[in-house]
């Protein structure tokens, strides 16, 4: 802490050139913090994992670390279901999450980007969530689903389902009730973003397109939907891969399971190396996740052409 | 893209008084069309925060559907015997220690990024783009192992770094889209007027940056209180471990308290939601001055 807060002091340019064009080192100057901090704890432990990745690397079997050549890829593609299960898990999970949140994040932007009364706690109340941390979530999702005194209780009381049913310990429930979980606090994340950008569309627009006799459909499908789509193209890939990546919720909620059912590819990841302490193994599945993601990333951008007409 | 944003706030402003009505079929939405879908989605919402609130303030064995009589056993209980005093502490730490340091580096980078044309540039803007994808929990071990060599294990310092340097990439974007936003013939008029750069900065530039570093900065802070891996993996000391992990142990115990565990919820969510009720205005108008614009 102390040594990084010394390393922003050099932000404060050299007095003696007062207002002087460009000094040419001042914009070094200014980025090496950041560039250092990024080099330092994001660069070099990236490396790290790509060198790892070639190596069998066990701190409790050190006799047999060395050199792996390809060896850890082969043993993820050829002999480890476990891997391919959940890469497939990973996948339905970010595509159903980030595909109803975008869904729901836009209908519920629309929505409170209209004029009615109550309008400022609608939205206060509708974003709340958004700041709700993942671990938070889980508490919260465990009361409410817990057998004995959890939502199925009462519904049970209604009439709706069987007393102590659980959720999440059921192969079955686990997924869509994870799945309604992370919804929960994930909706107001595309809400806010979808509602700053539409409220730089100009109004202009839509009265040109009254004048016009369209209706509001076609304002939406011709004017709002255009002027989204940056902003949504944008938001939707960050999202994705930040749905990949996040382990928080499903971490603390199911652990995995039940079954290794709900583990994600960066969940086996982290028990690989934590609990199994493979090293090497491990690096070979991050190396593979930033392919996957980087892949993706580019088809993605180059399928939804983004930032086509703005140049 | 100055004159395409900067009205935006105005039009944000509830427009109750119409004349003349030529904007009426704009405005001609159904009544029930916002309030039906809205209602409904605020249950949704609702529902769990009532959840969590009914469970913290009920005697534990209760299944009443009002927390009444109230009861404060489950907060004491918390705060002293499962040391959520400490983790708040912690947390208060690592939150605002991540704020500063983000925001003041960020800020400096930023700056260069949005005024100056230097050889490096293309290639650190690529770098912080890539850096986006880079995720921080598949880099457990190799920070592990870097933070066990600055022997910062079990230190509060290296949550703080390791939030910090996976925040900085999106703040620093979006601190130079708000600092381009900001004319730079303001910067030069204020060096004719005898200020250095970093002066003309301060007095010019920053007061008009206020919403966007509001919003960049409360964003450091509650990613950093939320977040939960880093801490998780780096301080196993329990004098020196945050409330999200406090709460996963509350979660992971055998047999929960759910008493205590709602408790602790509400004690996680208390201050993330005092900041957001009092930046959520500033929140909006950040984002849309230069966010997702690019």
């Amino acid at each position: 802490m102390a040594q990084a807060a010394a390393v922003a002091k050099p932000a404060a340019p050299p007095r003696r050139r007062r207002a002087s064009a460009t000094p040419r080192r001042l914009p070094y100057l200014l980025i090496a913090p950041a560039g250092l901090l990024m080099l330092g704890f994001i660069a070099y432990p990236v490396l790290s994992v790509f060198y790892y990745s070639l190596q069998d690397y066990n701190p409790t079997k050190p006799w047999r670390n060395g050199f792996a050549g390809l060896g850890n890829f082969t043993r993820a593609f050829a002999h480890d279901p476990q891997f391919r299960d959940t890469l497939t898990f990973s996948a339905q999970w970010v595509v159903v999450e980030v595909g109803l949140q975008l869904l729901f994040g836009l209908a519920l932007a629309l929505i409170v980007n209209q004029t009615f009364a109550g309008r400022a706690l609608g939205r206060a109340l509708v974003f709340s969530p958004w700041a709700v941390s993942g671990v938070l979530t889980s508490a919260i999702w465990v009361l409410l689903y817990n057998s004995q005194t959890g939502i199925t209780r009462y519904l049970a009381d209604a009439g709706l389902g069987s007393y102590g049913t659980s959720w999440l310990s059921d192969t079955s429930t686990v997924f869509p009730a994870a799945v309604v979980a992370d919804l929960w606090r994930g909706v107001p994340f595309f809400a806010i973003l979808i509602l700053a950008d539409l409220q730089s569309v100009s109004r202009d627009l839509y009265e040109a397109a009254e004048v016009d006799g369209a209706s509001r459909l076609k304002q939406f499908w011709h004017i709002t939907l255009p002027h989204l789509k940056d902003a949504v193209v944008l938001s939707t890939l960050l999202r994705a891969v930040w749905e990949f990546n996040n382990v928080d919720l499903l971490y603390t909620l199911t652990g995995g399971g039940p079954a290794g059912e709900t583990t994600t590819l960066p969940l086996y990841i982290a028990n690989t190396s934590v609990d199994a302490h493979d090293f090497g193994y491990a690096s070979a599945l991050t190396t593979v996740a930033f392919v996957i993601l980087l892949f993706c990333s580019i088809v993605y951008l180059r399928l939804s052409k983004f930032g086509g007409d703005s140049k | 893209m100055i004159t395409e944003i900067a009205p935006a706030p105005e039009r944000v402003a509830d427009e109750p008084v119409r004349p003349g009505g030529r904007r009426r079929a704009w405005d001609e939405v159904p009544r029930w069309q916002i309030y039906v879908p809205l209602t409904g989605y605020l249950v949704f919402t609702l529902v769990p925060f009532y959840w969590i609130l009914l469970f913290a303030l009920r005697p534990a064995g209760s299944t009443s559907l009002v927390p009444w009589p109230m009861t404060s056993e489950h907060f004491e209980k918390v705060w002293t015997e499962r040391s959520f005093g400490t983790y708040f502490a912690n947390s208060v730490y690592v939150g605002l220690a991540t704020l500063v340091l983000t925001t003041v580096v960020a800020l400096a980078g930023g700056y260069a990024l949005a005024r100056f044309d230097f050889r490096l540039k293309r290639g650190f803007l690529l770098a912080l783009l890539c850096s986006q994808f880079v995720p921080g929990a598949l880099l457990l071990v190799p920070l592990f192992q870097i933070f066990a060599r600055l022997s910062m294990i079990n230190s509060l310092g290296s949550v703080v770094i390791a939030e910090t340097v996976f925040q900085l990439p999106l703040s620093m974007i979006l601190i130079s889209g708000f600092i381009r936003n900001v004319p730079y013939s303001l910067e030069e008029a204020a060096w004719v007027d005898g200020c250095n750069r970093f002066t003309a900065f301060r007095i010019v530039v920053l007061p008009l940056l206020r919403p966007g570093l509001i919003a960049v900065g409360s964003f450091a802070f509650v990613h950093a209180w939320n977040h939960f891996l880093f801490a998780l993996m780096f301080l196993s000391d329990p004098g020196k471990q945050t409330i999200p992990v406090g709460l996963n142990t509350l979660m992971s115990a055998d047999s929960v308290d759910l008493g205590a565990l709602a408790a602790g919820g509400i004690v996680a969510a208390v201050p993330v939601v005092i900041v957001f009720a009092f930046i959520q205005k500033w929140l909006i108008t950040g984002f849309s001055a230069g966010a997702v614009k690019g």
